[in-house]
């Protein structure tokens, strides 16, 4: 019993991390009906950029100075890296058919994750944070990581539901053109929602690399898992994207180290795939969304 | 149709490049003789890499110095492989077909060596891996390899060392966990069960996978089960993760590894004091080959070489003599001087190339205590064979 709590803890702080990942695909996609296959890779500079800030201030200051730098530079970084990305690969494509924006978002995919292992950018060698940073939380990292999680999406839930960029963003992601012709600014909502979603990714870039490592390519599986977690959720529904990558953090756990038998824990990721199929098959718009009628 | 014949064209280009190249270099007497090497100077085992470049280095330039080989100097050209298996194919195949390498050293990552042999093997140039450790690097289903090399131990060795070692040590309950990813983990794995089934008992056998970063769960269901020690055959930037994380959840059993541990990280980390791996040579032999070495590879390159290194020199060193009794700067003469090398003194032991390409070596067993590896044991051939 003892070992199943330990587990399912695990699973949970893996999870939090997934679902801050999730929200930004799931918000980008309720606005612009677009799977943005960059999003695992915002997550890597988020932790990347931690990595330089925390190497240069480390030192002098305390390290809990250190970390919110840590924190707040990766944010902002993303930030802007989320705005440009929207500005400059997907903006001049808005208008043509969604596929053409899909096979974007994987370019732009590529070309940060082979940026990134430029010796003079980062290089392909895994690095680790400074100890002191990396053990500022000790051994309540699986609670903090959690907690923040919880906290970042309830601030977003409340912006979304009680403020008026919050009523901007249902309403484009409502009905595109009829919130344009309500003189609701449609560019400067999508851009706030590409600097949202990959703010959050960042703060995960960060607290996954405070746990384990950085390296060039940890975008990947983790930004995968995350789009299902969307789509497990119901993708363009926030809370969807908090449930569905909890649950994927337990399963996956649960998988890996009470339900498989060890000689079959490698294939884990693949579950996660097959839930992905799966929910596509019997209820494709997720556990918390709502069926909707394309409308033809 | 235009694209077509544009398409042909570039292909009938290429081709007729390729062929220029190679003939160039294999009709090539003078100038400098090419060695080529692939390496892992970035990416998940960067250790590994420019460790074993930095001996190998070494070795090329004490040759020059001394005048060359033939009467000739040698140009090593290295190629970066990113960690990465095709990388690396890559990577050989670009020493081979445009910088005309004579002879190609690499990898340390059996799965690379075994990517990068198979190349060699197709276009008959030899191959010299300095630290490659899964037999079927140079034997593959009964059958030797002609082109393939290595200077160091096998796996079926290791394995059987590394389970002795278990036994000397009285442990009698061990958990495995092994990267099923990596041909090295998976050999050694196997090898260390068969070994160490008459001593005790494996009361855990978990895997995981090279892009795995976490490892709780795993590490979970091995505390469950109480074991004495646990069993690594892993990379180091993986056990490194693995070693944090079952000091996090309170795992504080000894952890022990092979020769893929060896990586200054391996040693510095906090976690890892008072574990074991096993290697190819210890920086604690008194032998005056060794410590000589030491002052040499300090004085060049400003830190004591770890077996990477020492195996990487023994490499150029084998490659060099190899030339130089073979009396020609070709592939073939180099091959069949190589297979027959006999007690070379190399800084990581005499060095017999025997009917399986490979060489028989003594193993030292490490412990890591006060941030440096601390020689233990000794393990020759003949005692674990018994």
């Amino acid at each position: 019993m003892h070992a199943l709590i330990e587990q399912l803890l695990i699973g949970l702080s893996i999870g939090a991390t997934y679902a801050l990942i999730a929200l930004g695909y799931t918000m980008v996609y309720g606005v612009l009906r677009l799977i943005n296959f960059a999003h695992g890779d915002v997550y890597m500079v988020g932790a990347v950029v931690g990595y330089y800030i925390a190497g240069q201030l480390i030192g002098h200051m305390p390290p809990w100075l250190v970390l919110v730098a840590v924190f707040l530079g990766a944010v902002v970084a993303c930030c802007i890296l989320g705005y440009l990305i929207e500005l400059l690969a997907y903006r001049p494509l808005r208008n043509r058919p969604r596929l053409v924006l899909l096979i974007t978002a994987i370019g732009v995919s590529l070309l940060l994750e082979n940026l990134c292992q430029l010796p003079f950018i980062f290089g392909p060698t895994p690095r680790s944070y400074p100890p002191e940073v990396r053990e500022a939380f000790g051994r309540y990292f699986a609670p903090v990581t959690l907690g923040l999680s919880l906290v970042l999406m309830t601030l977003l839930t409340w912006m979304v539901m009680k403020t008026k960029t919050g009523l901007a963003l249902r309403a484009v992601s409502f009905r595109f053109d009829a919130a344009q012709l309500m003189g609701i600014n449609t560019n400067r909502i999508i851009s706030l929602t590409f600097m949202f979603g990959s703010g959050l990714a960042a703060v995960a870039g960060v607290l996954d690399a405070m746990r384990y490592d950085v390296r060039p390519l940890m975008g990947v599986m983790p930004g995968l898992k995350a789009f299902i977690a969307a789509v497990l959720g119901g993708i363009g529904n926030i809370p969807g994207a908090l449930v569905g990558g909890l649950l994927i953090g337990i399963i996956e756990t649960l998988l890996r180290g009470v339900i498989l038998p060890p000689a079959y824990t490698s294939y884990t990721d693949a579950a996660a795939f097959v839930i992905l199929i799966v929910i596509l098959l019997v209820k494709p718009s997720g556990l918390l969304g709502r069926a909707t009628q394309e409308k033809v | 149709m235009r694209l077509i014949h544009a398409a042909a064209l570039t292909l009938i280009l290429c081709a007729a490049g390729m062929g220029c190249k190679k003939n160039a270099t294999a009709a090539s007497s003078t100038g400098d003789i090419v060695i080529g090497e692939f390496a892992s100077m970035t990416g998940g085992t960067a250790a590994f890499g420019t460790s074993s470049h930095d001996g190998l280095l070494l070795a090329i330039e004490q040759a020059n110095n001394a005048g060359g080989v033939l009467g000739r100097k040698i140009k090593l050209v290295t190629a970066d492989d990113r960690s990465d298996v095709n990388e690396a194919v890559t990577a050989v195949q670009k020493l081979i077909n445009s910088d005309g390498a004579v002879a190609i050293i690499g990898e340390v990552a059996s799965k690379r060596s075994l990517a990068g042999g198979a190349i060699c093997q197709r276009y008959k140039v030899p191959m010299l891996s300095p630290a490659s450790t899964n037999p079927a690097v140079t034997v593959e289903d009964g059958k030797v390899k002609p082109w393939v090399f290595r200077i160091c131990f096998t796996d079926d060795f290791q394995g059987s060392a590394d389970g002795k070692f278990a036994a000397d040590k009285g442990w009698k309950r061990i958990a495995v966990l092994t990267d099923v990813d990596e041909d090295y983990s998976k050999g050694l794995s196997k090898f260390f069960k068969l070994a160490f089934a008459s001593h005790g008992e494996i009361v855990a056998d978990e895997s995981y996978r090279n892009s795995d970063r976490d490892f709780q769960s795993q590490l979970t269901r091995i505390a469950e089960k109480h074991p004495d020690a646990i069993y690594i055959p892993g990379y180091y930037t993986e056990l490194k993760l693995i070693a944090t994380q079952a000091a996090s959840i309170g795992l504080k059993v000894p952890l022990f590894g092979g020769d893929g541990w060896d990586s200054p990280e391996t040693v510095a980390s906090d976690a890892t004091q008072g574990d074991f791996y096993s290697d190819h040579y210890s920086g604690d032999d008194p032998s005056p080959r060794v410590q000589d070495f030491i002052k040499t590879f300090d004085a060049r390159f400003g830190e004591k070489p770890g077996a990477m290194a020492v195996l990487g020199y023994d490499a150029g060193k084998v490659i060099i003599d190899a030339i130089q009794r073979g009396g020609k700067a070709d592939p073939a003469s180099i091959r069949d001087a190589l297979a027959t090398t006999r007690d070379f003194p190399g800084v990581s032991g005499s060095i017999t190339i025997d009917a399986d390409h490979n060489a028989r070596k003594s193993l030292v067993m490490l412990e890591i205590k006060d941030h440096a590896a601390h020689l233990v044991k000794t393990y020759t051939p003949d005692e674990v064979e018994k």
